[in-house]
């Protein structure tokens, strides 16, 4: 029965936030889209949400094909799901897909963002402390949640 | 394993394998009653044939489409439509088919047998639930047997276990269904016995037809009534029945013939066999423990019990639980053919008559208090029509559903809905009524000069002012009860105006397949029923039709109510409601809704805070009309907000209701709340080949006029923002 309001396609701004904010809370992996000069490229990251919703953070080593792509052009979708390779997931998985602009975080501003990332992912402590490896900070613009199966629903965030 | 077991060797440990009915039988047949011989097709095998064909899926997906919590009973049949058009698409896998034949084989051998439901939990006696779910008489042949019971198994999930889902715990993962393969008795005599008269809990009650007991539950025939003292099996009453006819075997199953007049003199049962049937209803309570609902049939002089159930407790103590009604709905052929008579050849003449009787009416010329009297003397005649409407119009309205049921067991066809597409015709009240404002658009897109005397208010020539009032007088206006002063001229005008701008618009597209599909149905019945399918397809037609109509006709009614109600408010200065005004549109079938979410749309009203904004960008509804458009939103709140529809607007609306579908000629696409193939809105938007999605929750908060929206009628998707679909190419 709790589900049943989760899904009503008219349901409140807080409920939606709730919901997105549950779904980033429990997904560890995100699958990034960046746009480099030979097109698009998709790739998984693991990443952390900052408490508001508002920054998504994902780290990558600098040799890479998406940190050459974020370089040339920093919009980016990252796309958060819940789904279990179930038939179920028709009906059952909620996949949220953010919208923003991503950029590297500075060596200066680094240490909260450091703490969240490494709260939600204590393993990758030595890859993020890595002189090789950047922290990327997605200023989120617009969340699109979509839940079963087709219904499709907004939430921006207000400059 | 070991799919099938005879009812004889049937114990406790297999019940929840068996079902309900299964296992009654079992119990009685092992206690030395009369039992038709016959074997049960357990549980695992209905397990078995949707985990490995993965029907379990499409179940699933077909049931979590869309909330069921809100869902009306119209919704409900559409869902249940196409989960048993699953089934019927999806054969039995080889190993299943191959294991079932071989241990059936034996007890099928050629015979006619009865392929009946046992569902588990269906039968204890917290949850007894007659008729929820489907059984066959008169089977022969494996293939047909095989048929039946995927035929059975489907109705795990009919519209009927739908509404009553919680009380049965329907699972998708969990629930199954179990099959008993019998021997058919064809009794001469048959009925049931109450071992408990619900309403006097001193008494028996026992009820019989001639023939079979068929007739009897579905209500096709009045049985002949005996009441008893249910301690001494004393006769207290014995109410005979007008008996015409008996349901009989036929070579396609069952079906209803005239009895022969010597037995329409007689009772069914001696006192004798009454008092046999009494002994055998209280011997199955001393065994069951509990009072029973007992199906009997006489063969010869052998008394064979059919079933034992406690005493149904389906019908709800609860008035404001409308699924009994529901249940109701589902009639007959015959006894629709019988409403039909009665519909169109007294209700729909005296509606019109009274309409019209009450249209003449001069009230300028009544004193107030005369006035008044009048307003009461139409609420009266309104709830008596309102009544009647929901008595007799609303039942009706099951011909098409039952013409979908058989076109759908005969074709087989991959769309459930296909058969709507046969019903389709332009012969409806609203679109005669449509085709006359379509004649005045034409005069006025014809005659420049008319056009700017009807814009700047004036009354326009003669020719236009006598189809104006032709309209009205046929009609009553538009918006009975929603003409809003503030917007000054008449509606009509004003409707036929913006209908002039555009070009003419006629139902075209739609039925055009009709004649084929038509065809292709009557073609799959052979000489002996042909007559019966064209029958069905006769009242089918008249069902579709009369469900538009039935509603103009009431609304003329309503009119008139309201043009009295008016005048008297004008009379008195006051706008304010009269005190015995409109019956309200008790709309029943909207307690079907959860009140919870009726809560829940009142609470999304927030939609903006300090850092978010959020929209709905796509929602899945039904669809019920192919195509896809894009247009400015025009939501309708109140009646009066039609008359804004401009040409190419998308309605959203909660219901249409065919007083509204005057507009439709101007819709360039339909969105409504309510859900189902047969709504209103779903039939004139297939007359008129508009794209239509139904079942949008919350469709009126969610979109805002002005707001641009696209229709996929195809998937039943309404998309809110700029669309990025593309036009469907025809490759």
């Amino acid at each position: 029965m709790k589900r049943k309001r989760a899904e009503s396609p008219a349901e409140g701004l807080s409920e939606l936030q709730r919901r997105i904010g549950a779904l980033l809370k429990t997904q560890k992996l995100a699958v990034l889209s960046s746009q480099g000069p030979d097109g698009p490229y998709g790739s998984l990251v693991a990443f952390a949400e900052t408490p508001d919703l508002k920054q998504l953070l994902f780290a990558t080593t600098r040799s890479t094909r998406k940190y050459n792509n974020l370089c040339g052009n920093p919009r980016v979708a990252l796309l958060i799901d819940n789904r279990s390779n179930r038939e179920s997931d028709f009906y059952r998985a909620m996949a949220v897909t953010a919208i923003g602009e991503a950029r590297e975080v500075a060596a200066q501003e680094r240490e909260t963002p450091v703490s969240l990332y490494l709260t939600k992912h204590p393993r990758l402590t030595d890859f993020l402390s890595s002189p090789s490896c950047a922290l990327f900070c997605v200023g989120v613009e617009t969340y699109l949640s979509v839940s079963r199966f087709q219904n499709v629903q907004e939430l921006q965030i207000k400059a | 394993m070991n799919y099938v077991l005879p009812l004889a060797e049937i114990g406790s440990e297999t019940h929840a394998r068996v079902g309900g009915k299964a296992w009654a039988l079992a119990r009685m047949l092992q206690h030395g009653s009369t039992v038709p011989d016959g074997v049960c097709i357990l549980t695992d095998a209905y397990h078995e044939y949707v985990r490995r064909t993965g029907l379990q899926t499409g179940i699933l997906m077909a049931l979590n489409r869309k909330n069921l919590e809100g869902a009306r009973w119209e919704e409900l049949w559409d869902t249940a439509l196409h989960i048993r058009a699953l089934f019927r698409k999806t054969p039995l896998p080889t190993e299943l088919r191959r294991a079932l034949a071989a241990v059936l084989a034996p007890y099928i051998d050629g015979k006619p047998v009865a392929v009946r439901s046992s569902s588990p939990g269906e039968d204890d006696a917290q949850s007894s639930f007659a008729g929820l779910h489907a059984s066959y008489l008169n089977v022969i042949g494996m293939e047909a047997v095989l048929d039946r019971t995927r035929a059975v198994w489907a109705s795990l999930w009919s519209d009927a276990a739908l509404l009553y889902r919680r009380e049965l715990k329907l699972d998708v993962a969990k629930s199954a269904m179990a099959v008993v393969i019998q021997e058919l008795q064809a009794g001469e005599k048959s009925g049931v016995a109450f071992g408990m008269n619900p309403n006097d809990p001193s008494q028996c009650i026992i009820e019989a037809v001639h023939g079979l007991n068929q007739g009897l539950e579905d209500g096709t025939l009045d049985p002949d009534r005996w009441i008893l003292e249910r301690d001494s099996g004393r006769q207290l009453s014995h109410t005979a029945a007008t008996r015409s006819h008996a349901v009989a075997l036929n070579a396609q199953g069952v079906g209803v013939e005239p009895l022969p007049p010597a037995l329409r003199k007689k009772a069914p049962l001696t006192n004798g066999e009454v008092c046999a049937v009494y002994d055998s209803v209280r011997e199955m309570e001393r065994l069951f423990g509990s009072p029973q609902d007992m199906e009997w049939t006489w063969c010869g002089h052998r008394l064979d019990l059919l079933q034992s159930r406690p005493i149904t407790t389906l019908a709800s103590k609860d008035p404001k639980d409308p699924r009994g009604w529901y249940l109701s709905l589902r009639r007959s052929f015959a006894n629709l053919k019988h409403l039909r008579e009665q519909i169109e050849t007294i209700h729909i003449p005296a509606l019109i008559e009274e309409a019209q009787e009450l249209a003449q009416r001069d009230l300028s010329t009544l004193r107030d208090t005369a006035l008044e009297a009048e307003c009461r003397r139409r609420a009266e005649i309104y709830s008596k029509w309102h009544r009647i409407y929901w008595d007799d119009f609303i039942p009706f309205a099951h011909g098409m559903r039952l013409f979908g049921v058989a076109y759908n067991e005969a074709l087989q066809p991959s769309d459930p809905f296909e058969f709507m597409e046969v019903l389709v015709q332009g012969d409806l009240e609203s679109l005669a009524r449509n085709r006359l404002l379509d004649q005045m658009a034409a005069r006025v897109r014809s005659d420049a000069a008319l056009a700017t005397q009807l814009s700047a208010g004036e009354s326009g020539n003669p020719e236009f002012q006598t189809s104006l009032k032709r309209f009205h007088e046929k009609y009553g206006g538009l918006l009975s009860g929603g003409s809003d002063p503030a917007k000054g001229s008449d509606p009509v005008v004003r409707l036929v105006l913006e209908m002039a701008k555009g070009p003419p618009r006629t139902p075209a597209r739609a039925g055009q397949n009709k004649q084929v599909l038509e065809a292709r149905f009557l073609a799959e019945y052979g000489n002996g029923k042909r007559l019966e399918a064209e029958e069905l397809l006769d009242l089918a037609r008249a069902s579709y039709r009369l469900r538009d109509d039935d509603n103009i006709y009431l609304g003329r009614v309503k009119a008139e109510l309201l043009r009295a109600q008016e005048a008297l408010q004008q009379r008195r200065g006051t706008a304010a409601p009269l005190a015995d005004g409109v019956p309200g549109e008790i709309d029943r079938l909207n307690a079907l809704r959860n009140p919870a979410e009726t809560r829940e749309a009142r609470a999304s009203g927030v939609r903006e805070s300090l850092d978010f904004r959020m929209a709905t960008r796509q929602i899945v509804g039904h669809p019920a009309g192919p195509g896809i458009a894009t247009g400015r939103a025009r939501v309708i709140e109140k009646v009066s907000d039609l008359v804004d529809v401009k040409a190419g607007e998308i309605l959203v609306c909660d219901a249409v209701d065919p007083n509204m579908t005057f507009v439709i000629p101007l819709a360039a696409g339909i969105v409504e709340r309510r859900g189902g193939m047969l709504i209103h809105g779903a039939i004139i938007a297939r007359e008129y080949g508009l794209p239509c999605v139904t079942g949008v929750a919350d469709a009126t908060n969610i979109v805002r006029t002005g707001d641009r929206v696209t229709v996929d009628g195809y998937l039943g998707i309404v998309i809110i923002g700029e669309a990025t679909l593309r036009p469907i190419s025809a490759g």
